[in-house]
């Protein structure tokens, strides 16, 4: 039998990954940009090893220990603590005043020059685009840069806290609550503007039932980001924990500085808590 | 004249191109009961939707008491939609409704704002809900939840909800496909009631051949987006409907407890009792 | 036919109120009126005609904003530091938060796997701003602060995610490496890598978006960037300046949400 089948096959050009030139063109991109970034963050890590500044770290940190527990500065804290929680229920409930109207109206699922489609939907088309254009305005400037402005021109105290966060948050509430809305099902909203219902009606009638618990879970999760940014914007001098602890910290009082911290992270443990028990009783 | 509807060569051709109506022209006089039959896919749906002013017709005229809906304003356009009552084919009511405000819903066209709200607190006219589910065998569960229904009881929620509209205009979209024969049959019987004694148009979009000779007096068979027949249910021949639902094989679709006469006969034979009760 | 016998309970006859939800509406707006009269808030004061004015005041001075070359190159230049400090803080975060999701995803054990979720959970609850005055202290004041304070609160965030991913993804490709031979790294990058990059990008480059904002508010603790000059130019009464860094961190904003959109877009379309 000849074994001319088993013939030596001709030498092929050697196999090349066809993903390999944009992944290595992709590698040399990220190195390029990642140079100037480090340079641009003036990103030294060897700086925190230096000697000098580890001394100071140490220092530093020895300092929070032992917490301050002295009473006077515990009832300043337990003041503190519950304005912090004021902030955040006052901001919170400001911030829905603002999202339920403007999300009524740029959701589409309340949309009546939709069906059809019927008079009006030229105007309605730039209505809700307004709308949709309101909320993200308000949600691109972070609250702290707010309550900041907000402290300018009103000054110190809880006050620039609250209208910040009913600012920021009602945009960022307005935005999730108009999808909450149109993601459901919504035919049934669709069938009462049909049957020339009113578009509060058909919101309540239709829509809320089945929206309700994820639109209020939603609320709560909001809350509970509101107290740790009342603490964050007491730094610019919007009150609460956070003013408090900017001023020991200034003092390099690092007694008072942990302390705070610590009541703090409980806080923020409590009002997580309260949030999952919440929602668990709206489902 | 109040009560006319009237539809001239009227198409609709979807975003996608498929064509779902073409050249559809019929007119209805007030109070008037027309059956629309025909297989799958042959445009009763659309048809039922042009009709409510669910979609609007991308050629022709549509005119409801002399007038062009889609000439009206935002006011004009809602106040007409309210005189208007659609069954659909699966009741849009959310879960977790209770069935009196699912029901009392149907007349949120007609109340003041402020009046639909408050009955989602308080219902305002809880007997007047009781007494539309009653017609069609629910009154008992007038404060149960709806997610307690079965699809069956769901559906005639449904259908309580537009009666207590009390409408001008009585749409169906295929309203008792989910039903069983019983209660399709008494809940078509309901519908045919609610418009003798209101004097409502009613035109129902219908799968079951036999519910629509036997409960209307006027037939539109439609095929493929046109229309095929529209004629005096007595004049509505075997062959007629073997034509129509060729495409669905040689039994005609049937959901009443009384069946279709004879197959074999191809005269032209009243097949059905014109009227109703 | 007899309908009670065949339904398991009968249905409500007549209307029901729902306590516990009338009690918890009742509770809700308590809590709501409590608040606002414990801040005792002079709104009165605050919303008084000589108040208005003075704001109104303030709120003009922002207009028009400082558009000369000179303070939009600085303002640019600003913008430009800001993006570093978030994108190497989230690069950085990338990193620590994977390393750790090893152990926090129960890898090598169970106190490993507390101990790890005791550091990640640590780490996110600190708010960033307080971790980025912690950090002027150690590393002084600059950019470089708030790279670290950025990476410290975005570890303990990614690490989480990204535990939660290793602990739903399916452990038979791993495994079937392991069986075939492959080394625990090997086999690790072959099978379970692939399976949560996707996913792993995605949370990172929302982060991303997160930390834009951050970056421009750490500045505020003196972490360079655009909040650093805001800061700045508010406390001097400069609003004109402001409107233009305003306006600034808005545009970054903008830009990399947009980016970010665009980014998770393309990875989402090319993994199917």
């Amino acid at each position: 039998m000849p074994v001319s089948s088993l013939a030596a096959p001709a030498l092929a050009p050697p196999l090349r990954d066809p993903a390999a030139r944009s992944r290595l063109t992709a590698l040399v991109l990220v190195v390029a940009v990642l140079w100037p970034l480090l340079a641009l963050a003036d990103f030294r890590p060897w700086l925190l090893f230096e000697p000098g500044n580890l001394q100071v770290m140490a220092n530093f940190l020895a300092g929070f220990l032992p917490p301050s527990t002295a009473p006077d500065f515990l009832a300043l804290l337990a003041k503190a603590t519950l304005e912090t929680l004021a902030i955040a229920t006052a901001g919170i409930a400001l911030a829905i005043v603002i999202a339920v109207p403007l999300a009524i109206v740029a959701t589409r699922a309340l949309a009546v020059s939709r069906i059809g489609p019927g008079p009006g939907r030229g105007l309605g088309v730039v209505v809700r685009t307004a709308a949709r254009g309101l909320l993200t305005v308000l949600r691109a400037i972070p609250e702290v840069v707010w309550a900041l402005v907000f402290v300018r021109a009103l000054g110190l105290g809880p006050g620039a806290g609250v209208l910040a966060l009913a600012v920021t948050y009602g945009g960022m509430l307005g935005k999730v609550y108009t999808e909450i809305l149109e993601s459901g099902d919504t035919r049934a909203a669709r069938a009462l503007l049909e049957a020339g219902s009113p578009r509060l009606g058909a919101l309540f009638y239709a829509l809320v039932p089945g929206a309700a618990q994820e639109l209020a879970s939603y609320t709560v999760y909001r809350w509970e980001c509101a107290v740790r940014a009342s603490v964050v914007m007491g730094f610019v001098g919007a009150g609460g924990l956070g003013q408090l602890m900017d001023q020991s910290m200034k003092m390099l009082n690092g007694g008072e500085a942990s302390t705070i911290l610590v009541t703090f992270l409980l806080l923020v443990l409590v009002a997580d808590a309260l949030s999952v028990v919440i929602r668990k009783v709206l489902a | 004249m109040p009560g006319d509807v009237r539809l001239d060569g009227v198409g609709f051709v979807h975003a996608n191109g498929h064509r779902a109506l073409k050249g559809v022209s019929l007119e209805l006089a007030h109070g008037e009961r027309v059956a629309v039959i025909g297989p799958s896919g042959a445009g009763k749906t659309t048809l039922v939707r042009v009709l409510g002013t669910s979609l609007r017709p991308t050629e022709g005229r549509i005119e409801i008491d002399g007038v062009d809906p889609w000439q009206l304003g935002a006011g004009g356009l809602r106040r007409l939609r309210a005189r208007i009552g659609v069954v659909h084919q699966s009741a849009p009511i959310p879960p977790r409704l209770r069935v009196v405000t699912a029901v009392l819903a149907g007349r949120l066209g007609a109340w003041p704002t402020w009046k639909g709200l408050v009955s989602l607190l308080v219902p305002s006219d809880a007997e007047g809900a009781r007494e539309a589910l009653a017609r069609l065998d629910l009154g008992d569960r007038v404060f149960d939840r709806c997610d307690r229904l079965s699809g069956g009881q769901l559906q005639r929620v449904g259908i309580a909800r537009v009666l207590y509209q009390r409408p001008d205009y009585l749409l169906a979209d295929e309203p008792v496909s989910a039903l069983d024969p019983t209660l399709a049959d008494q809940s078509v019987g309901a519908l045919v009631e609610a418009s003798a004694s209101g004097g409502a148009t009613l035109v129902a979009s219908l799968h079951a051949v036999d519910l629509a000779l036997k409960w209307f007096p006027r037939t539109i068979g439609m095929k493929a987006g046109a229309i095929v027949f529209d004629r005096p249910t007595v004049a509505v021949s075997r062959a007629m409907l073997h034509e129509l639902y060729a495409t669905e094989g040689r039994v005609l679709p049937e959901q009443g407890v009384e069946p279709i006469a004879d197959l074999r006969s191809d005269n032209v034979v009243a097949l059905a009792r014109p009227g109703c009760q | 036919m007899s309908a009670a016998s065949i339904r398991p309970a009968s249905p409500p006859t007549r209307l029901e109120p729902c306590w516990a939800c009338i009690a918890l509406t009742a509770a809700l707006i308590a809590a709501v009126v409590a608040s606002f009269a414990y801040l005792a808030v002079d709104w009165r004061q605050l919303f008084s005609d000589e108040s208005m004015r003075l704001m109104a005041k303030f709120v003009r001075e922002f207009f028009p904003p400082d558009l000369t070359p000179a303070f939009v190159a600085k303002a640019a230049w600003g913008a430009l530091q800001t993006f570093a400090v978030a994108a190497i803080g989230t690069l950085l975060a990338v990193v620590g938060g994977g390393v750790l999701a090893l152990p926090a995803a129960g890898r090598f054990g169970l106190a490993p796997r507390l101990a790890a979720r005791f550091v990640l959970n640590l780490l996110r609850s600190v708010p960033e701003l307080v971790w980025a005055a912690l950090m002027v202290i150690a590393a002084g004041l600059g950019p470089f602060a708030g790279t670290l304070a950025l990476a410290l609160h975005t570890t303990g965030v990614l690490g989480r995610l990204y535990a939660e991913s290793l602990e739903n993804v399916p452990p038979l490709p791993e495994r079937a490496l392991r069986d075939a031979g492959a080394g625990r790294l090997a086999a690790f990058a072959y099978a379970t890598l692939p399976l949560v990059t996707a996913q792993g990008v995605a949370y990172a480059l929302y982060r991303l978006e997160m930390n834009i904002r951050m970056a421009a508010v750490l500045g505020f603790v003196g972490a360079g960037g655009l909040g650093q000059l805001l800061y700045f130019h508010l406390s001097i009464f400069q609003q004109a300046q402001a409107a233009t860094l305003l306006i600034a961190m808005f545009l970054l904003v903008f830009a990399v949400d947009s980016l970010s959109a665009w980014a998770r877009g393309t990875l989402a379309s090319a993994h199917g």
